[in-house]
């Protein structure tokens, strides 16, 4: 203590405020850094929109908007439309969604009301580790071992099956080649399943379990009390989940490659093989030859991008205000 | 009576009834979501392993109908990732210091955080365009330099996020004791609050690498592809997803199995990161 007392005294008053201001300095260096650093992120954002719209330029200015409702994509004659893919975009997406909520929010009631105890935690960070794995092993498994299992064993007998019925007969229809829409959005639900039950499961646990019990206290049954009051509680959090899921199952792109198909055409039915943005620029971009080509390319990067903003955007402030709301 | 109470019984029997088959319904769905999984990585376990061999390991990518591996794909993915982690990470950590220290509730930190996670689930190819619009073109070339570059663009949102989500844990006690000793604000951040909260820092690092080392969209068209054994990163480069795609997509069979042991390498780094990055991970309450 002496020492630090003594050597305290020794430090003079001038040099005491040459300390405090190389530190403050020091400090606005630092800030400074910082700050550039931040800023760096907001310049990739913008980068990535700029050489987007750079790239498109000459596809924005031959197509313009019509681009997006034209059903021709003919590299020959330079003729680009981006319907088809931006379609094919949209349907496997849905329907993928289609499966994926309902089977998601299922994991998470059984996570959270039905499983065992002890067999909790290790389903749990199963699902969790599932969802880091890179989507390109699902397109795999998808092309060598689901496409051909399908196109085997259930596409011909549901074709069969609904050939004669007036409405089913043409959603069903067309020859079994294995791949198509239907497979590439069946994956893409596998995919995004452990995400979506990972994030809802995530929520459920947020809900006070004084709610819960008081709905149990009244009497009701354990269905009554995820559906009256933990999904309600939790429904903004469910909805940004899904929403972000919806995100990435839009821009996907090496699930869906491999069992799409990548025809240009508007699928007419569930099994007939289409393809998305994503698929049409991971097959095509290396071999764009020509001056409306690779433009044509950038234009459906574009679309792509500006679906996904709003789709994420949207998930992102509607998981703000939740957090807003529990007050964290 | 009687009345009122049989006509409870039967409401009562109908909600058991409907309860009894919700919840069946979620085991069911719990079910088929769990074979599925379990069946995808049977087959890639199944698969891969029986494509695996020291070759894989010591041989390069050979043409279709002859003997070979992967090790150009496998040095080249490790190449280029290592060069997006170490240019991503520290970009990453500022970036995500400014937003946990210093900007906090601000509109700009407002602005970069919304951004930042637009990047973070932004579909990857977009990513590949970029760097092919201001790398690629330019220089007339793919190239192991540009396919890094993409890889980092993945990484730096990873970083800022986690950075800032495990900054935010360290207490304010810490930040205002050290303040409070007479330390500069940057000696806070850089002796206190950053070594608080190291382990997770560490956590998205790890959650980082273990996603870029599965991305093969941003990668086809920045460092392409390539069928020999190089380490200049000025030249296209080989990966394990680009040769995977590559090889999966052709209709040789020997292609096929090099494309199960790929993936197999890949699913087996992803989920030993994953699971060190769990073990390191701060407790959340």
């Amino acid at each position: 203590m002496a020492d630090i007392a003594l050597r305290e005294q020794m430090i003079s008053v001038p040099e005491r405020a040459q300390a405090i201001a190389k530190g403050g300095a020091r400090d606005t260096r630092f800030r400074l850094l910082t700050l550039a650093a931040a800023l760096i992120v907001m310049g990739l954002f913008v980068g990535v929109i700029a050489s987007l719209v750079i790239g498109a330029m000459p596809s924005i200015k031959a197509f313009g908007l019509p681009f997006l409702w034209t059903d021709k994509w003919n590299p020959v004659t330079e003729k680009f439309g981006a319907l088809p893919s931006v379609f094919g975009t949209l349907v496997t997406s849905f329907l993928a969604m289609l499966i994926a909520v309902p089977v998601g929010i299922g994991i998470a009631i059984f996570l959270t009301e039905i499983c065992p105890g002890p067999l909790r935690r290790p389903i749990g960070i199963a699902i969790e580790l599932l969802a880091g794995i890179p989507s390109i092993i699902y397109g795999i498994w998808g092309l060598f071992v689901f496409a051909p299992w399908f196109q085997e064993h259930v596409q011909t007998a549901i074709v069969d099956a609904f050939v004669d019925t007036p409405i089913l007969q043409s959603i069903f229809a067309g020859p079994p080649y294995g791949i198509g829409i239907f497979t590439a959005a069946l994956i893409l639900s596998i995919m995004i399943l452990p995400f979506i039950s990972a994030v809802t499961r995530d929520v459920f646990e947020t809900v006070p379990p004084m709610l819960k019990e008081a709905a149990y206290g009244l009497g009701c049954t354990t269905w009554e009390v995820m559906w009256r009051v933990v999904l309600p509680f939790a429904r903004a959090g469910v909805v940004g989940g899904a929403m972000l899921a919806l995100g990435r199952a839009l821009g996907e792109t090496m699930a869906v490659t491999f069992v799409i198909g990548n025809a240009h055409h508007l699928p007419n039915s569930l099994f007939s093989p289409g393809t998305t943005i994503s698929a049409t620029i991971a097959n095509e971009f290396t071999e764009a030859l020509g001056d409306l080509y690779a433009p044509s390319l950038f234009y459906l990067g574009l679309i792509l991008f500006f679906i996904t903003f709003i789709v994420l955007a949207s998930a992102q402030l509607m998981l703000r205000a939740l957090e807003r709301r529990a007050g964290t | 009576m009687a009345a009122v109470a049989t006509k409870n019984q039967g409401l009562i029997f109908r909600r058991k009834i409907t309860n009894r088959f919700f919840l069946l319904l979620a085991v069911g769905a719990a079910g088929f979501g769990l074979v599925w999984l379990a069946l995808i990585l049977y087959s890639l376990f199944y698969n891969g392993f029986s494509a695996i061999n020291p070759k894989v390991f010591s041989e390069i990518t050979p043409p279709p109908g002859e003997d070979g591996g992967l090790i150009n794909a496998i040095v080249g993915s490790v190449l280029m990732s290592t060069v997006a982690v170490l240019g991503g990470t520290p970009l990453g950590i500022l970036a995500g210091t400014y937003l946990a220290e210093y900007g906090r509730y601000g509109r700009l930190a407002f602005f970069v955080r919304f951004v930042n996670d637009i990047l973070l689930s932004a579909p990857s190819i977009v990513t590949g365009l970029f760097i092919y619009e201001i790398l690629v073109a330019p220089l007339h070339g793919f190239s192991g330099w540009a396919g890094a570059m993409s890889l980092m663009v993945i990484v730096i949102p990873v970083v800022v996020r986690t950075t800032e989500n495990m900054l935010l844990l360290v207490p304010n006690g810490l930040r205002e004791a050290a303040a409070a000793l007479g330390a500069p604000r940057s000696n806070v951040i850089r002796t206190v609050t950053w070594r608080a909260a190291r382990a997770g820092i560490v956590t998205g690092v790890l959650l980082a690498v273990a996603r870029i080392s599965g991305e093969t969209a941003p990668l086809l068209f920045t460092a392409l592809n390539s069928s020999f054994m190089s380490t200049d990163m000025t030249q296209p480069m080989a990966s394990l997803p680009a040769v995977i795609f590559q090889f999966a997509m052709s209709p040789y069979e020997d292609w096929h199995h090099l494309a199960w042991a790929g993936a197999l390498l890949i699913t087996a780094t992803v989920l030993t990161l994953s699971i060190i990055a769990r073990l390191l991970e701060p407790r959340k309450h």
